[in-house]
Order: structure tokens, then C-alpha cells, then sequence
């Protein structure tokens, strides 16, 4: 098995190997007397991923791509079917107890409606010494302390800590729910879709504190959107999935001002510009995605591929070396900058 | 585009609605006046709570009997303000649509794709049953929905988001609208599938000669889709002018603000500009310049003085106290692009 070319030297600190997901569909009643096979949803597709310490690595594609199931496996929030997740040298898939709970206290997720993640009768106090006092980040008074600092780290208003969650603003909400992440001193944080659901105004805000409290506290980042100019201004690398599986991956500038792969050109290309000149009259990528409960045989891409040929119907091209980055893609030299 | 020569068909004049009581109403759309002729396409922008889609929403007139709208809305030459319900009900649907963001809770999910563009055909026109049949499997195909005669006895369910706002188009063009209003369409999409509607949208408007305005908090959409754009902010218009002046060459703050607010062209991992604050509530406006709070170029008079839109060239307006203060704040990094 192939894996992302890492810069020498370093070891990653989180690893997934060929992991993959798969759920099953409830079968009706009609279902079963049908006798119809069950469905199985394939959401994650055997993805190998080394993720660099401190490094940003973006994550993008359709929804439905299973870019948010790739996060919640990271995060823990599932249990892959098969493949493994290394973490700092230690395989965490199997993890029970005291050691399960280190994981979950190292890789923090935050999740895009700061609103429904966060308890309406808690104050924001509350929330935070509850995640301190949980894992035994700090004892007695030292608690409260923690708090103002985090409270003080995010930026938010002196007495921001005895209000409630809709005392608050959206993009001040995304600011606790990065404090409450931030309580159990993680080494890896997970955004999905942090900051998705903010006015672009204020998205630059909670971006820019982002970046700041990483390179301060030497965070690593998994950083989901669809938000592509986000993702490019974040990242240091970008990993592009469709149905499950990586299909580009390589240093963001490399990616986003060159894509190899022709799902990677399409999506870039069906980002809105702001360039008034820059209009097209037809759409940049045609169809949509497949069903992940019956991806297509070959490269899962030849449904909606303008370049397909009879190779990719029949043989899924593995992920390999392309210019800067590695592509899944039978003709990714070929079809160059078409 | 030659939008001067096409007849303007929508005609807005000092729109105001408010909410709550008169003693202390809430004005959510205050002193609003635009036009849009046929075949334009018209972009509405701005933050939630910026009164974009209340203005949509007075245009035509489903913001009764809680709202209530003063000035003008004239449609062709008539005044939609005073109309009756059953009056309005006349123009609703037949020459002025709307479709909104989320296509599944605007369609029945009980009825069939074909008995809800039947519907509107039943309503707005005089077909017979078998003509409407037809009619609706053309207007399928005309929104791209792939096999459409196999389709029109699916249920909404059976759709993906994006076919399902296609439908919600369909239905809403079935009466031959000259108007199309479009509450944020796309939002709920993927960038891919947003792409498809938008450009749908642009045949649409183009080939039909339709109206369209289109509300949305995406500059980049406005970009590659509006022929003009309205800015918008705390219910009032900051900037209206062609696209390629408002968004080539933003004046007003606002408009300059939120544009640098987007990464591009920026050093990765830079800090971003962002404008300070949040979007202000409704009860909490000042009587002057409703962005002056979050300006950073305003000065003493702006929240007490309100500023009028004025024309800068031929083909905007712009409502600031202080235009060269912003050009001199925001200049230096445009001219480093």
C-alpha cells in the first residue's frame, strides 16, 4: 500500500491505513420479505493518510462524499469496519479505559453548529469546567483559572463565562466551542465545517484566531469544508475525497493553482469567482455524485469524467505520484491542463 | 450587458417594512429603491438580518398580515402595495415566482412532482389535463431533469437536493413568470450542483427574457451570475451598481470590507481581514449610518446622519459619508494586487 509522501525526516503523528467504513441500510419489512440483499452504504473506501505534526490538512469534496465520516472516525466518533488508525506510533482503533480516553482528550473535534453542540442550560463556566473537571485537567480553584484563560485565549468579552449559549453571537459560539476543545490541551484538533454556518464577515474572524492559536500552541489540523478559498487560505495540504476515497492529494498551492485529477479540476472550476469576466455558460462539471450504496465498478469517477475511457470503467487506478502531489487517475499526465 | 435599452418591469421606491408594534416597530427593509428590467438579472447581498430576503419577501407581499410594507412596489406600472390579498393573488405565481433555499420544505411531500407543476398549470392557465401532462414533462426537461417522463410520478424524496430545486424551479416557470425571485436557491447545494443552477438560472433569464433577482450572501455567486448587484446592510441599500463596478470596484465600506474578507490573493495562512463586530440586531440601529458601528473610516456625524445614495459614474450609487476616507483605507492593498 502506497502512502503520501511525508517530508523526510518526521514521523506523522496520526496515520490512517486502509481504513474504510461501511453502514448498514435498515431493511424494511418489505425488504426482508423480498428477500432483497441488504444495502450497505461504502462511506469511507480504505483512505491511507499520513497527517504531519502541526501541520493543516484540508479535506474537501461534495457532501456525501464521506469527508464528515472520515473526520468522526479521527475523532473516534466511529468505529471503522476495517483498516487502523495509527496515533503517535500507537494503534487506536482497538483502544479501551484510561488509554481511549487520552486519545479522545488528545484529538478534539468541533463541529460546524456551535448552537446544537454546546448545552442551552449551561453557561459557558459550566460547559468548560465540566471538560476540565471529566478529564482531571486541573483541581479545585485552578479550574476557574483555566477558565478566564480560555475564555481569554478565544477572545471573548470579560463575562462572557457566567452567560448562557444564546447570550451569544454565531461566530462567538464557534469561539467556545474552540474553548472547550481547547480545555483538554488537545495536540490535534478536527474542524468540520467550523465555520460554515457564519456570516463571511465573521467567518474571517474565527479563521484567523484559528491559525493564530495554532502556530501558538503547535496544533495539528484537520481542517473539513467545502469552502474551497478557505480551505486553500488554511491548509498546507489538501486531500480531495469523492465516494470515499482520496483522489488528489498534495501542498495546497501545488493543488489549487494546478489540479491533476479531473474531479479536482471540476470542483475548483465550480467555485464561484469573483471575477465578473471570468463567467462560463456552462457548468463545470456535469451530474452528480453516485449513491455511495452502489459506487461504480473502475474509477468512481467515470460516471461524470469527460476523459473517460474503456481503462476506467473496468480498473480503479490506485493513488500515485503526480507533479507535486499524488492523483488517482489513469491519464493524469495526459489530460494536463485541459 | 445593454440593460438600458430593456424595459424596466420592476420599479421599487422607498420600500419599508417593519414588524411589531407601531409605537416600536422593527424595520427590517428601510428606504429601499432599486429597478430591474427584463432579462436582468439583479443581485441582492448582505449578512443575515441585512433585510435581503424581506425585501424579497415584500415584493410579494407574503410578509402580511404580521409585516407591514409602505412605499412603492410598482409591477409594470402598478402599485402592488395597496393591492388585496385576491388581487395579489392574481400576479403571485402567474407573473411573478419565487423559490426558495430549501426545496424540500417548499415542495408537498405527499403529492407527486407532476400533480405539484400540475397545480400551478391548473391554476394559471387553461390546459387540459392531457396538455398539462405534456407541458409539465417539457418544463422537467427544460430544468435538466434527466428522463422526465419517468419522473413525474416520483416524490419529492426520490429527488437529490439539487434535482429538487430544479423541480421547485419548474413549478414556479410553469406559468411563463416574468419575474423570478430567488431566495438564496443555492445555498443549501454543493458548489458543483450550485454551479449547474446558477447557469440554469442564466439560460433561463436570458432565453425567456425573465427578471430575476436573486438574494444571496455569496459575492462569488453574484459575481458569476448577477448582471447588477445591490448591497445590503441592516435594511438599508449601501451600494447599487453593476456588477463589475460593485464587485470589480467596491466604494462603500461594507461592500470593501466584505470583499476583503474572502482569501484571495493572499499569502497562505495570514491573517484575513475581518470587520470587527457582528451583524447589528433590528431594535438596535442607529438612526444614521447603520454600518457605522463596525466602520473603520467613520466618523462623528455617521450614526447620527444618514447617508444618501449618491451616483458615482453613470452606473452607481453609493451611501457614505466618507467614500475617499474607505478608498484610502481599503486602497493600498488593491493596488498591491
Amino acid at each position: 500500500m502506497t502512502t503520501i509522501p511525508t517530508s523526510a525526516g518526521t514521523t506523522p503523528l496520526l496515520s490512517l491505513r486502509a481504513l474504510s467504513i461501511q453502514f448498514e441500510k435498515r431493511r424494511s419489512l418489505s425488504d426482508t420479505l423480498a428477500r432483497r440483499p441488504q444495502q450497505v452504504v461504502s462511506a469511507v473506501n480504505g483512505i491511507d493518510l499520513d497527517v504531519m505534526p502541526g501541520e493543516t490538512l484540508g479535506i474537501v469534496g461534495e457532501s456525501g462524499c464521506g469527508k464528515s465520516t472520515l473526520a468522526r472516525l479521527i475523532a473516534g466518533l466511529h468505529r471503522p469496519t476495517s483498516g487502523d488508525i495509527v496515533f503517535e506510533g500507537e494503534s487506536v482503533v482497538g483502544l479501551k479505559g484510561a488509554r481511549r480516553r487520552a486519545y479522545n482528550r488528545r484529538v478534539q473535534m468541533m463541529f460546524q453548529d456551535p448552537y446544537t453542540s454546546l448545552n442551552p442550560r449551561m453557561t459557558v463556566r459550566d460547559t468548560l469546567r465540566e471538560a476540565i473537571s471529566v478529564h482531571r485537567m486541573r483541581e479545585g480553584a485552578a479550574i476557574d483559572q483555566r477558565v478566564d484563560e480560555l475564555l481569554d485565549l478565544v477572545r471573548l468579552p470579560e463575562g462572557a463565562a457566567e452567560k448562557y449559549p444564546h447570550e451569544f453571537s454565531g461566530g462567538q459560539r464557534q469561539r467556545i466551542g474552540i474553548a472547550r476543545a481547547l480545555s483538554l490541551e488537545p495536540i490535534c484538533l478536527v474542524a468540520d465545517e467550523l465555520v460554515s454556518a457564519l456570516d463571511v464577515s465573521v467567518q474571517a474572524q474565527v479563521v484567523n484566531l484559528l491559525i493564530e492559536l495554532q502556530d501558538e500552541l503547535g496544533l495539528t489540523v484537520l481542517f473539513v469544508a467545502h469552502d474551497l478559498r478557505l480551505v486553500r487560505h488554511v491548509s498546507h495540504r489538501v486531500a480531495v475525497i469523492y465516494l470515499g476515497a482520496i483522489v488528489e492529494i498534495g501542498p495546497s498551492e501545488a493543488l489549487f493553482s494546478r489540479p491533476m485529477h479531473p474531479y479536482s479540476k471540476g470542483l475548483l472550476a465550480a467555485a464561484p469567482s469573483l471575477d465578473p469576466d471570468a463567467r462560463r455558460r456552462a457548468p463545470a462539471l456535469s451530474g452528480e455524485l453516485p449513491s455511495p450504496l452502489a459506487i461504480p465498478p473502475g474509477c468512481p469517477f467515470h460516471v461524470r469524467c469527460p476523459h473517460a475511457t474503456e481503462l476506467c470503467r473496468r480498473e480503479k487506478p490506485a493513488l500515485r505520484p503526480v507533479g507535486a502531489g499524488m492523483t488517482a487517475c489513469h491519464f493524469a499526465e495526459t489530460i494536463g491542463d485541459a | 450587458m445593454a440593460t438600458q435599452e430593456k424595459p424596466v418591469v420592476l420599479d421599487v421606491r422607498h420600500l419599508r417594512t417593519e414588524f411589531g408594534t407601531r409605537e416600536r416597530p422593527l424595520v427590517a427593509v428601510d428606504d429601499v429603491s432599486f429597478q430591474v428590467a427584463a432579462g436582468e438579472i439583479l443581485g441582492l447581498v448582505g449578512e443575515s438580518g441585512s433585510g435581503k430576503s424581506i425585501t424579497l419577501r415584500s415584493i410579494l407581499g407574503i410578509i402580511r398580515p404580521r409585516g407591514r410594507v409602505a412605499g412603492e412596489i410598482l409591477w409594470n406600472g402598478q402599485d402592488l402595495v395597496p393591492l388585496s390579498e385576491a388581487q395579489l393573488r392574481r400576479i403571485r405565481g402567474r407573473e411573478i415566482a419565487m423559490i426558495f433555499q430549501e426545496p424540500m420544505s417548499s415542495l408537498n411531500p405527499l403529492l407527486t412532482v407532476g400533480l405539484q407543476i400540475s397545480e400551478n398549470l391548473v391554476a394559471h392557465t387553461d390546459l387540459d389535463a392531457r396538455q398539462r401532462r405534456a407541458r409539465a414533462i417539457e418544463l422537467l426537461d427544460l430544468v435538466g431533469i434527466p428522463a422526465a417522463r419517468n419522473r413525474l410520478d416520483d416524490f419529492p424524496h426520490e429527488f437529490s437536493g439539487g434535482m429538487r430545486q430544479r423541480v421547485m424551479i419548474a413549478i414556479a416557470l410553469a406559468s411563463n413568470p416574468k419575474l423570478l425571485l430567488a431566495d438564496e436557491p443555492t445555498t443549501a447545494l454543493d458548489v458543483t450542483i450550485q454551479d449547474q443552477i446558477l447557469r440554469l438560472i442564466q439560460s433561463l433569464s436570458r432565453d425567456l427574457g425573465m427578471a430575476v433577482i436573486l438574494v444571496t450572501h455569496d459575492m462569488g455567486v453574484v459575481a458569476e451570475t448577477c448582471d447588477r448587484v445591490a448591497v445590503m446592510y441592516g435594511g438599508r441599500l449601501c451600494e447599487i451598481g453593476s456588477t463589475a463596478d460593485v464587485i470589480g470596484d467596491a466604494r462603500h465600506p461594507y461592500s470593501l470590507g466584505l470583499l476583503r474578507s474572502i482569501p484571495r490573493d493572499v499569502a497562505p495562512r495570514t491573517p484575513l481581514y475581518s470587520i470587527p463586530g457582528a451583524p447589528p440586531a433590528l431594535n438596535a440601529l442607529p438612526p444614521g449610518c447603520a454600518f457605522s458601528a463596525r466602520c473603520p473610516v467613520a466618523g462623528r456625524e455617521c450614526p447620527d446622519l444618514r447617508p444618501k445614495l449618491e451616483a458615482i459614474g453613470t452606473s452607481r450609487l453609493v451611501a457614505c459619508h466618507h467614500l475617499e476616507d474607505a478608498q484610502a483605507h481599503f486602497g493600498p492593498r488593491e493596488a498591491a494586487q
